[in-house]
């Protein structure tokens, strides 16, 4: 027993997984947290408190960056260092390099949000760390690469198994885009301007920005999709020739559609209309990602009824495809004529980070955990429990900011007989209390769920190495082996 | 060239991602630097004052941005409600850029000249006292809290690095005159940064508190010059088209 446990510690680096695995919990329970107090300060202003510290517009950066980089950041650090050891059968290289990324990350995130609510930004969206920051989290980030990419190497597989080819493109991508974005000319510790302005500032943040969704939020996700879609699944990835095109098409299509976020404004038209167009090419290397996820469950679709974690990682494949559909669709010039400035891009980013970013890293999770701690997860009901709170609150959230958004996109275009405007302003915002309201209490099921988790996480932890371990894989080999 | 051959070697990997992701950047980006008519030619278009400076500063570090876009797009709606459309020009001295990217309050790209100072400060200071159904923040700490101007010349430095025409030296200053007039290149003078910031605020005092040079001060000063550089009269209907 105490041999059988030492054994898979020893072959590879769990300890480091473990640690990004129980921040990644502590981001999406603050993070998704400071989300719902800021979506209630929109329904209930009085939440402002006179407060500089919690004010909408300092609090916001806050919410976005322990979600995305939180979050997002430590459950990617977390099944990267995993599943890179897993498939390359190879213990993770250079682990006092590990070890830096795990408290410098961490480190990073927490005091970009400290500096956030003190009024230290560098005012662009995602990007908000100020330049001691950023140098930080590029050392963090150049440490992740060397480790990772010596990890590859130490392989003892001739090739590289295709989850790592999309880490492998998130990790270069972003460290491009994080670095000529946030070029810039500090005057002290606290504040810098960026190098570039205007128009010409304006497309590298939204190349950013866009990207960064691309890349952090999609292209390394597929990563986790592809290890774990196929080992909940027990079955083969679905195509691997799909895979090859969709992987170069999506990462080489989407470095270009960034401009869609900057449509009918000083930026010239010749950008912002290729930007559109690859935005709906970006369609299908997007649905074949979602295709090769969603098929590889052909023949074993009964798990759909049977599996919590099943269910998470194909709803979240699901809120994939429809995200990305919408996507091309608000990137035409006359839709993103209504949406933009609207909170229907807000409802899409969440039907995104929500439904597809993190529903697939729930279910990852909930793989990941039981191995991790060599237990079984404390309750399977409860995993239920949470995928139906989660479901509830992001079906709640987009279709009230859809209404949000879309109302007051028509409102603000709207004429009257004689050619005035219909409403004011003022008037949109009236009404688009009702579902600000409805909005918030989306967001409240989705971190109920969280909560959940995170109970079931913490009593799975407390008996780990009591309960008798589930050797899953080898019951998967018999009865298939008997089949 | 197989597929096998590149996912059994990962320096090959890498070299051939980096170059896959790199030619949208450079085909988009780049030329927008090197295009002449990405930027519009239009006179009136000036650096901040030294008080805009610091008015602006603060505009970022209460993540206004995040609710308030400053970008008017070209459709009748907007035109009503704002004016004209922004040109590119208009935001050619703003290190880093503040278009935005939601509208949860209006745009304020032509705020300028819209309300009085007045208004302004009881707005800031308690929104809904003059729009009961405004769901912005208060922003009280505005008007109690002095402005710290001690570093404005670093900050006007760090930005003349950055291309902003701040002058350091008389040649400069001479170039500025002859660009801007010389009423504005003494506003970009950086020797003379903390005097002109503080006679600006006592000529015009914003905040409406004689003696006193507050944080609203700037902002207002700020929000008061958004969008009233270009005038538009001096331009037929079309003459921006051709920049588009």
């Amino acid at each position: 027993m105490a041999l059988s446990s030492a054994l898979p510690a020893e072959q590879y680096n769990y300890d480091i997984v473990r640690k990004f695995t129980i921040m990644a919990m502590v981001w999406a329970v603050l993070g998704m947290s400071v989300g719902v107090y800021i979506a209630s300060e929109l329904a209930w202003p009085f939440l402002n408190y006179d407060i500089p510290q919690l004010t909408f517009g300092r609090l916001r950066p806050v919410h976005t960056t322990l979600v995305i980089f939180g979050f997002g950041g430590s459950a990617l650090f977390a099944t990267s260092y995993y599943v890179v050891q897993r498939t390359c059968q190879a213990r993770l290289a250079f682990p006092w390099l590990a070890e830096f990324t795990f408290w410098g990350w961490t480190g990073g995130v927490a005091l970009g949000a400290l500096t956030y609510v003190s009024g230290i930004t560098q005012g662009r969206e995602y990007a908000e760390f100020e330049w001691p920051l950023d140098i930080a989290i590029t050392l963090v980030w150049v440490s992740y690469f060397a480790v990772y990419v010596e990890t590859l190497r130490r392989r003892s597989q001739p090739h590289i198994y295709v989850a790592n080819w999309f880490y492998l493109a998130f990790i270069l991508a972003v460290a491009l885009l994080h670095i000529f974005n946030n070029l810039a000319v500090p005057v002290s510790l606290t504040k810098s301007y960026s190098l570039f302005s205007g128009v010409q500032d304006a497309m590298t943040q939204w190349w950013y920005g866009h990207n960064a969704v691309g890349f952090f939020l999609t292209a390394a996700f597929l990563g986790m999709m592809y290890y774990f879609v196929p080992k909940q699944a027990g079955r083969p990835v679905y195509s691997y020739r799909l895979s090859i095109i969709h992987f170069w098409a999506l990462i080489f299509l989407y470095m270009w559609a960034g401009g869609h976020h900057l449509h009918w404004t000083s930026l010239p038209d010749w950008v912002s209309t290729l930007a559109a167009t690859f935005s709906i090419i970006l369609l299908m290397p997007s649905w074949g990602g979602m295709i090769n996820g969603i098929m590889t469950l052909s023949g074993a679709w009964d798990k759909l009824r049977s599996d919590p974690i099943m269910m998470f990682l194909i709803v979240s494949l699901s809120f994939y495809g429809m995200s990305t559909f919408e996507g091309p669709l608000m990137s035409l010039k006359s839709v993103n004529a209504l949406s933009h400035y609207t909170d229907w891009t807000v409802g899409h980013v969440h039907s995104g980070a929500l439904g597809w970013v993190a529903m697939v890293s729930f279910g990852s999770l909930y793989h990941l955990i039981p191995r991790l701690w060599e237990t079984r997860m404390y309750s399977e009901k409860l995993i239920y429990v949470h995928f139906w709170l989660a479901t509830i609150g992001i079906v709640l959230y987009i279709t009230s900011l859809w209404v949000a958004g879309i109302g007051q996109g028509l409102m603000l275009r709207s004429f009257d007989d004689y050619g005035n405007l219909a409403y004011t302003f003022i008037e949109t915002v009236e009404f688009m209390h009702t579902p600000y309201v409805w909005r918030a209490l989306g967001g409240a099921f989705f971190v109920a769920g969280v909560l959940v988790m995170v109970y079931n996480m913490a009593m799975t932890l407390r008996t780990a190495g009591r309960v008798p371990v589930l050797d899953e894989e080898a019951r998967l080999a018999a009865r298939l082996a008997k089949a | 060239m197989r597929h096998e051959h590149i996912e059994t070697n990962s320096g090959l990997m890498i070299l051939l991602i980096l170059a896959v992701i790199s030619i949208g950047g450079l085909v988009e980006i780049v030329p927008l630097f090197y295009i002449n008519e990405t930027v519009e030619k239009v006179e009136g278009v000036r650096p901040n004052t030294p008080l805009e400076v610091r008015g602006r500063d603060l505009y970022l570090r209460e993540g206004c941005y995040l609710c308030h876009s400053q970008q008017i797009r070209p459709f009748r709606d907007e035109w009503l409600r704002y004016g004209h459309y922004s040109l590119a020009a208009e935001s050619q001295y703003d290190h880093p850029f503040q278009w935005g990217s939601k509208r949860t309050g209006p745009d304020l790209a032509r705020l300028g000249g819209k309300y009085s100072d007045q208004w302004h400060v009881q707005h800031l200071k308690a929104p809904r006292s003059v729009v009961p159904q405004s769901i912005m923040p208060n922003y009280p700490w505005l008007l109690t809290t002095k402005l710290d101007y001690s570093d404005v010349a670093d900050r006007m430095r760090a930005l003349r690095a950055t291309g902003v025409p701040y002058s350091v030296t008389q040649a400069e200053y001479e170039a500025n005159v002859k660009k801007f007039g010389q009423t504005v290149a003494d506003q970009l003078d950086i020797s003379q940064a903390e005097a002109n910031l503080l006679k600006e605020a006592r000529d015009k005092n914003f905040d409406g508190i004689a003696g006193q040079v507050t944080e609203m001060e700037a902002l207002v000063a700020y929000l008061q010059s958004l969008g009233t550089m270009v005038n538009f009269s001096q331009y037929n209907d079309d003459e921006f088209v051709k920049f588009r």
